[in-house]
């Protein structure tokens, strides 16, 4: 076979190590490449420790490994719009545009300078063929409880041929025993869940220390009639669909239906008020390079972890793109992506600016 | 065969050095002991302490042996700089930039765009509350030697320290011309194991120790003697004082005339002309990434740093070349190659073949 050099993006974790370990077994020359993305001092990501388990791992498996510093793209790419996006009203999801600027943009682009073929990282996501129109598109992962697809929707035909996904294949299970039985040290390593960049998990904390003062908009928190219910103080604290922490006492429940930047209005509805019908997306990419006909069913997955929703493809014009539930769905969170299957197929996906009441 | 390049962050250790240690692996030897063993190994520190002393223009007294440069620099600034001001350029090694500011008052120096200390800064920074002036004798990232001797003259009165890690063995240092109170030295940094260093302290000046609880070093720094590492120090500051010579300025000037002929928009980082150190060079590629030079130049097989290193090799864009002026993705594109005892002319030609395709590549301008 033929042997290329390829990069391995390694955080640390048992899964990219495992990734590593999948395409040295396959015959390939690796160079594992940690990424230090998050500023000393904020998060749980990139720790030193995580450098020295995926250093331990290439050492083990007989590679060479270094760490590039892309604090820099980080920042710019992923951490400033995620504090916009709250100060806009919307939730934002960072390591999606992490994986489409800064591991599949900024990190491919030193890949090849370093004489590379292909990117590998330790995503759960499977790389298909359309059979009508010939391109590659993302299938979802074997474990469908681990599917990653959700966070890499933007990747196109041309970067998934030079992508690999070798544990895509695998279940969480499978890829601890082979790390276990390859001896490597991160085996048994826990898994890291929250935003990496944001400590304990306090992104409302975070956006306040990141932004001046006055971009923060306190205001009223309102019901579905316009009653004023209490005030706020800031709408970066709030995400569309969020229950706790609104600050209401007593009463029925209630959940945060919209946010209104401009005049700093929370409003809060009943769970039947904060159902949405559909949603609208834009920047939307299309896997075939064209949207499906309009009338289309396809499933969209509005979080990580939610099921698809059935769904059918109202209106597709250039990059935005309607979707309506079959069923009056859960709260659509705008600043989130919206991605759209077909089966184990992601046929596209996009930003979702609103839901549709 | 490897070429390594890379002696600002450690050199290798000099066989002659690794032979003297290998006498005492194994052997028990606190210097302190009573008995012969003690003897023997109390004969080898003192002997070790004389050529470390030589290397410097020191007597033996002078010397205190420490873990190293950075417990060196530990040492003479939590010694005596607390309550007060500690003067400081801004190319200084952390180890004397987070120390001064976790003692007191760091009033940091900027340095001009050359990375070169300027005297008069650095005297006009000084005044009545200053307990401790701290110049490096030379920048072990971009080269520049520092005109210590000239601060040393100009605030006479205050305490003057000065890290010359990267300096002893490279140029001749001399702690009687250069002026200073408090030196700092890096067995690593010239053929000597890593985990020893030495603090000069001129007779006379007194320093609160960090390290209490017995009565080696004369009190200065307790614990027991790493004999085995000062021994290796010992030999490694002989050889480096016996061939202080300008046989690394003549590698680093073929290597530099090679990149300029056959890399097209190479810049010099650091002194061009002037007091600079002989061993080291320090460049940029603009339109290359320094961490992927490096990586291609280790597949390669040859070491080289992007500057100071940094644990787990990461690079934040170098603070000395920020101080200098440099953008960030400019501070982010150097090199830095540094030469020593090992160094050889054909390890100089391996670098001038390799280098200008892999420049070439890292630009994007040909495939692999």
């Amino acid at each position: 076979m033929s042997r290329d050099r390829i990069v391995v993006a390694m955080s640390g974790g048992v899964d990219s190590a495992v990734a590593a370990a999948r395409v040295v077994a396959a015959g390939h020359e690796v160079i594992g490449i940690s990424l230090r993305l998050a500023r000393d001092g904020s998060g749980s990501c990139c720790s030193l420790d995580d450098f020295h388990d995926a250093r331990a791992v290439a050492d083990r498996l007989g590679f060479p490994h270094y760490v590039f510093d892309m604090t820099d793209a980080f920042e710019r790419h992923v951490v400033r719009p995620f504090v916009a996006e709250y100060l806009a009203g919307r939730t934002p999801n960072p390591c999606a545009r992490c994986n489409e600027h800064v591991k599949f943009g900024l990190l491919w682009r030193r890949a090849r300078e370093l004489g590379a073929t292909r990117l590998a990282t330790g995503h759960y996501a499977r790389i298909a063929t359309d059979p009508e129109t010939g391109r590659l598109c993302l299938r979802t992962a074997v474990d469908a409880a681990k599917d990653q697809t959700y966070f890499l929707f933007a990747l196109g035909h041309e970067e998934l041929a030079r992508t690999l996904f070798p544990v895509g294949e695998l279940t969480k299970t499978e890829v601890r025993a082979e790390a276990a039985r390859l001896g490597l040290p991160v085996a048994a390593k826990p898994e890291s869940m929250e935003v990496c960049f944001v400590p304990d998990g306090d992104a409302a904390g975070f956006v306040a220390r990141r932004s001046a003062p006055t971009l923060l908009r306190p205001g009223r928190v309102v019901d579905d009639a316009g009653h004023e219910l209490g005030r706020h103080g800031g709408i970066h604290r709030f995400t569309v669909g969020q229950r706790r922490g609104l600050g209401l006492a007593g009463g029925p429940r209630r959940y945060v239906s919209a946010i209104d930047a401009t005049t700093g209005t929370v409003t809060v509805s009943d769970a039947a008020g904060l159902r949405a019908r559909g949603l609208l997306a834009r920047r939307v990419s299309w896997a075939s390079g064209t949207p499906p006909r309009a009338g289309s069913p396809l499933a969209v997955r509005i979080r990580h972890r939610h099921p698809p929703i059935p769904a059918r493809l109202a209106a597709a014009d250039g990059a935005a793109a309607r979707v309506e539930f079959e069923d009056a769905g859960p709260a659509v969170t705008p600043g989130q992506a919206a991605v759209f299957y077909r089966g184990e197929i992601v046929v596209g996906g996009g930003w979702i600016a609103e839901g549709l009441a | 065969m490897r070429v390594y390049l890379d002696h600002n962050a450690t050199a290798p250790l000099r066989p002659d050095a690794r032979d003297a240690m290998l006498a005492f692996l194994g052997v028990p030897a606190n210097a302190s002991s009573a008995h012969r063993e003690g003897a023997r190994a109390r004969s080898a520190v003192e002997a070790a302490r004389a050529e470390v002393a030589a290397l410097v223009g020191a007597s033996p007294a002078e010397i205190v042996f420490t873990s190293g440069a950075t417990e060196a620099n530990n040492l003479a600034l939590r010694g005596a700089g607390r309550n007060g001001t500690i003067v400081a350029p801004a190319i200084e090694h952390a180890s004397v930039l987070e120390t001064a500011r976790a003692v007191g008052d760091l009033r940091l120096v900027p340095v001009d765009r050359n990375g070169r200390v300027v005297a008069d800064d650095v005297v006009a920074a000084v005044d009545a509350t200053t307990r401790v002036v701290s110049v490096g004798l030379a920048n072990g990232e971009v080269g520049s030697v520092a005109p210590v001797a000239e601060i040393a003259a100009a605030v006479r009165g205050t305490l003057v320290h000065s890290d010359a890690a990267q300096a002893a063995g490279r140029i001749p240092v001399d702690v009687g011309a250069l002026g200073v109170d408090l030196l700092s030295l890096s067995a690593h940094k010239l053929g000597g194991p890593a985990g020893v260093g030495a603090l000069y302290v001129r007779a006379g000046v007194t320093l609160t120790p960090e390290l209490t609880g017995g009565p080696q070093e004369r009190g200065r720094r307790a614990g027991t003697e790493n004999v085995l590492a000062i021994v290796g120090f010992g030999v490694a500051a002989r050889l480096a004082r016996e061939e202080v010579s300008t046989r690394t300025t003549a590698l680093v000037d073929r290597l530099w005339a090679g990149l300029r002929a056959r890399v097209p928009g190479v810049v010099r980082n650091g002194p061009t002309d002037g007091a600079r150190l002989p061993n080291t060079l320090n460049v940029r590629f603009p339109g290359a990434s320094g961490e992927s030079l490096l990586v291609l130049l280790d597949l390669a097989g040859i070491a080289v740093s992007l500057g100071s290193a940094c644990a787990a090799g990461s690079a934040e864009p170098s603070h000395v070349l920020l101080a200098m002026g440099q953008d960030r993705a400019a501070a982010r594109s150097g090199i830095r190659l540094s030469l020593g005892w090992s160094t050889t002319a054909d390890d100089v030609d391996r670098v001038l073949d390799v280098l200008p395709h892999l420049v070439a590549q890292a630009r994007g301008e040909r495939a692999a």
